[in-house]
């Protein structure tokens, strides 16, 4: 029904998609796998034609044997939205923070003519009763909403009209492993019970072996492998699938050791925000985002914190890196106290890596000024030849060279700034290292080389890390003991294979069962 | 929604008293005796001691601050020293000019930037954006008095269809408009080209937001997701430029004011610093800042209507 037949795109004379094609049928979902960078997105503009405007493209697209990319603008804009709706990652700036969410659903009527404006409410009221959405009112506003709910909202702007095709990019890659299931059903029952055909985008393997019917596989702009899901995945004919699939639930090789005295330890941490203001000088009870959290972290030890977005995971890890003063409870590390006021050297014993490997340096600073940043943080600061050496093997140690300590952060990588955020890290010699979603901005190739990176550092260094993440398998795949946290509060913690396997608490069962997974295909060697 | 505009409220007052401090004691260390000043070089002791005393200069500070505050509450601004008049009366007569100078100018130069902005972000990088850009600049870099003369040369003296100043008043409210209209058009040009560059800039920020590709998935021409989306989105920064333009425009429109001939505010108060009549400045200064205090505050309920997210805000 919708099918794309050797299409090609060039931006600028490059090329970014080569002789891409598939068919989409109705009723059915398609899966489009590939790392970031891969086509994947630009696949699903050029499908609604919304490229740049520098965007060159050839092939065909056809709806109903009709080449979509020879019609006229106009006839596109009655297309989109009408017979093809798309949803995309982000949803919360996906939504017009202005408009009233029910204008938002209802504007897809009103601009294809279909509904008048009492009509149009009438369309949006129900289609977001479709997506789950009953009890919101038509005049609430996106930043009144969660993200999933918001994404439900621009899931019904998409389906107001019953698009024969729904593109979905990556629309559960910012969401919560619960939300993400949720949303997914909802998609799930929308191509069955709607009819229509979904084109879903993602980066996850374990999204895609859930989902789709048939699954395309790409690199570097070109379709390596397609095929039905199943067979795809169990056959895994393309070296790149495999190497993808490994990737994707990749355990690094880990020495077992014993483990020395606690490093860390927090009792009855209590982290409290003031509530929100009720009146002009009163104010709420206040927000007790961490409540009562006690953790030991041993030398040589890996613990796992998981918890979905605001169960006070950042909270818990600003306090425990002493940025901010707790309220109740007490935290020590390597055998001092933990707060605001702690003195450098203890600073320089405790380092942190955070999640994004773009925000987290300052651009017009050089890697070897980025790397020996935390020097000053040690009582007595190298002479400089010392510093450049320091950072040399820093950089060696995180397979980085020397020699990149000239270059600016623009000039790497994903991957490789990670690299450099852990070098900075472990300039100082620490002997904890708190990991925050430190490997979840990257692509599955990656993380798992920086997850080996890591294994082998502690392995080489005896470091002790406190591994904070929102995603299951790579907790699984690093620490020895979890910690589960849900509404401030740790509710269930233990060796992390056990927790895993045997789940004791209901919320740590409702985490487990709602990431997908991957299948367990037996591997072809 | 309430609480907001109430919390706004507290915050005009509370500037209100601030500012008033601030200007009553500025002008108290302002050195210059107003009544040596007014009686000349020579004048004996005995006089100027006489004439503070009658002009309300001889009582304690305190008690002078609170006699201004309350006289200014009921309407009272005091005696100029030098015109002999009441102050409300001075003023009143001034912004019967000033008010409508600068509306009528904050219009004109909305009117012009708006679509100009608007026509400069939907066609970025392309000859026309290049074009409406460099004219812009100009329009910033051209001096007012200098277009306000060259207005004059053109429609006044050459095609003779303005007069080339003066105020007839508001007794001939077509006449007096008229003579508003040069002086207008001098005063908005620059006003319209920051504002339309201010919008641009804005307009292209919030093109690039994520909301707009949805509302281009749903359907919306380019044109459409620009007016109904990109519009009421990129309007914060501009309504802070616009309130700041008003402020400048009911005051700083001074040149414009002596190149037309115009008794306005600027020209009173810049008439009361050279003569020393505090009295003028002190209160011509007190009302400005309630002027620009209440077109912030103004500003403020705007913005809270154009972006519901700051309506929780207090």
């Amino acid at each position: 029904m919708i099918a794309v037949e050797n299409l090609s795109l060039a931006i600028h004379g490059e090329a970014i998609l080569r002789d891409v094609s598939f068919a989409m049928v109705p009723g059915r979902t398609f899966g489009l796998v590939g790392e970031s960078g891969s086509g994947k997105s630009m696949t699903a503009l050029a499908l609604m034609r919304l490229l740049p405007e520098s965007a060159r493209t050839s092939g065909a697209v056809t709806l109903d044997s009709i080449n979509l990319l020879d019609k006229p603008e106009a006839e596109m804009c009655a297309l989109r939205g009408n017979q093809l709706g798309m949803i995309f990652q982000e949803p919360m700036t996906a939504l017009n923070p202005v408009q009233t969410i029910g204008n938002q659903v209802a504007e897809t009527l009103r601009i294809h003519g279909i509904a008048t404006h009492a009509d149009a409410r009438d369309v949006a009221r129900a289609r977001l009763d479709r997506v789950g959405l009953p009890q919101i009112a038509l005049d609430r506003y996106p930043h009144e909403l969660s993200g999933g709910q918001r994404q439900r909202v621009c899931i019904a702007t998409a389906i107001a009209l019953r698009p024969r095709l729904l593109i979905a990019d990556e629309p559960t890659t910012a969401l919560d492993v619960t939300t993400q299931a949720q949303i997914l059903d909802l998609l799930r029952g929308l191509v069955e019970e709607e009819g229509m055909a979904l084109l879903l985008i993602t980066h996850d393997l374990a999204v895609v072996a859930d989902m789709a019917d048939h699954v395309a596989v790409m690199q570097a702009g070109e379709i390596v492998e397609q095929g039905p899901t199943p067979q795809v995945l169990s056959e895994q004919r393309h070296p790149y699938t495999r190497a993808l699939f490994e990737a994707s639930d990749h355990r690094p090789t880990r020495t077992p050791r014993p483990l020395g005295a606690p490093l860390l330890t927090a009792s009855d941490v209590d982290r409290h925000y003031p509530g929100p203001r009720t009146g002009l000088l009163r104010r709420g009870a206040p927000v007790k985002a961490v409540d009562g959290v006690s953790l030991t972290l041993k030398t040589g030890e890996s613990l796992g914190l998981v918890g979905e977005s605001g169960c006070g995971k950042s909270t818990l890890t600003r306090a425990l890196l002493g940025l901010d003063k707790v309220q109740g409870g007490e935290i020590a590390a390597l055998g001092n106290p933990v707060s605001p006021a702690m003195p450098n050297a203890l600073r320089a014993g405790i380092q942190v890596v955070f999640q994004d490997p773009y925000g987290s340096f300052n651009p017009r600073w050089r890697v070897d000024h980025l790397v020996a940043d935390p020097f000053p943080l040690l009582d007595e600061n190298p002479p400089r030849e010392d510093r450049r050496r320091k950072v040399g093997e820093a950089l060696l140690a995180v397979g980085l060279q020397p020699s990149d300590m000239d270059k600016y952060p623009h000039e790497f990588s994903g991957g490789q700034r990670q690299r450099i955020a852990i070098a900075r890290a472990l300039i100082t010699n620490p002997k904890i290292l708190v990991l925050d979603e430190a490997v979840s901005a990257l692509d599955v190739r990656v993380r798992a080389r920086i997850l080996d990176l890591l294994a082998d550092l502690q392995d080489r260094m005896g470091l002790s890390y406190l591994f904070i993440s929102h995603d299951l398998t790579v907790v699984r795949a690093i620490t020895d003991r979890v910690m589960v946290m849900q509404a401030g509060r740790i509710v269930e913690q233990g060796p992390t294979e056990q927790v895993f396997a045997a789940p004791g608490h209901e919320y740590t069962q409702a985490l487990l069962a709602a990431a997908p997974r991957l299948p367990g295909y037996a591997r072809p060697s | 929604m309430l609480r907001y505009i109430l919390g706004r409220l507290l915050s005009l007052g509370l500037s209100l008293i601030v500012a008033s401090l601030v200007i009553f004691t500025v002008i108290e260390v302002i050195p210059g005796d107003p009544a040596a000043f007014m009686l000349g070089l020579n004048a004996d002791e005995a006089t100027v001691a006489a004439l503070r005393a009658d002009l309300g200069l001889d009582g304690s500070k305190a008690a002078r601050y609170v006699g201004w505050i309350s006289g200014m509450v009921q309407g009272d601004f005091g005696t100029s020293y030098t015109y002999r008049v009441p102050v409300a009366e001075l003023v009143s007569d001034r912004l019967w000019i000033s008010i409508p100078l600068a509306v009528l100018s904050l219009i004109l130069s909305t009117v012009l930037a708006f679509p100009i902005g608007i026509l400069s972000a939907a066609n970025r990088g392309r000859g026309l954006d290049y074009g409406i850009m460099g004219g812009t600049q100009l329009g910033i870099a051209i001096p007012n008095f200098w277009f306000g003369m060259l207005l004059v040369l053109v429609f006044a003296v050459t095609l003779q269809w303005f007069s080339a100043g003066g105020f007839p008043g508001w007794n001939t409210p077509l006449a007096a408009l008229k003579s508003l209209v040069l002086p207008s058009i001098a005063l908005a040009l620059p006003q319209a080209a920051i504002l339309a560059r201010v919008m641009r800039s804005a307009l292209i920020e919030t093109l690039a937001q994520d909301y707009m590709r949805t509302a281009r998935a749903k359907g919306l021409s380019r044109r459409q997701a620009l007016l109904r989306h990109a519009l009421r989105n990129a309007l914060i920064p501009v309504l802070t430029i616009i309130g700041l333009q008003f402020s400048f425009l009911l005051a700083g429109a001074i040149i414009i004011e002596n190149v037309f001939f115009l008794p306005g505010l600027g020209r009173l108060i810049f008439q009361g610093i050279t003569q020393r009549d505090l009295v003028v400045v002190e209160s011509v200064t007190m009302l400005l800042v309630f002027a620009v205090i209440l077109v912030t505050f103004l500003v403020d309920i705007a913005y809270a209507i154009a972006d519901p997210r700051l309506r929780r805000r207090a």
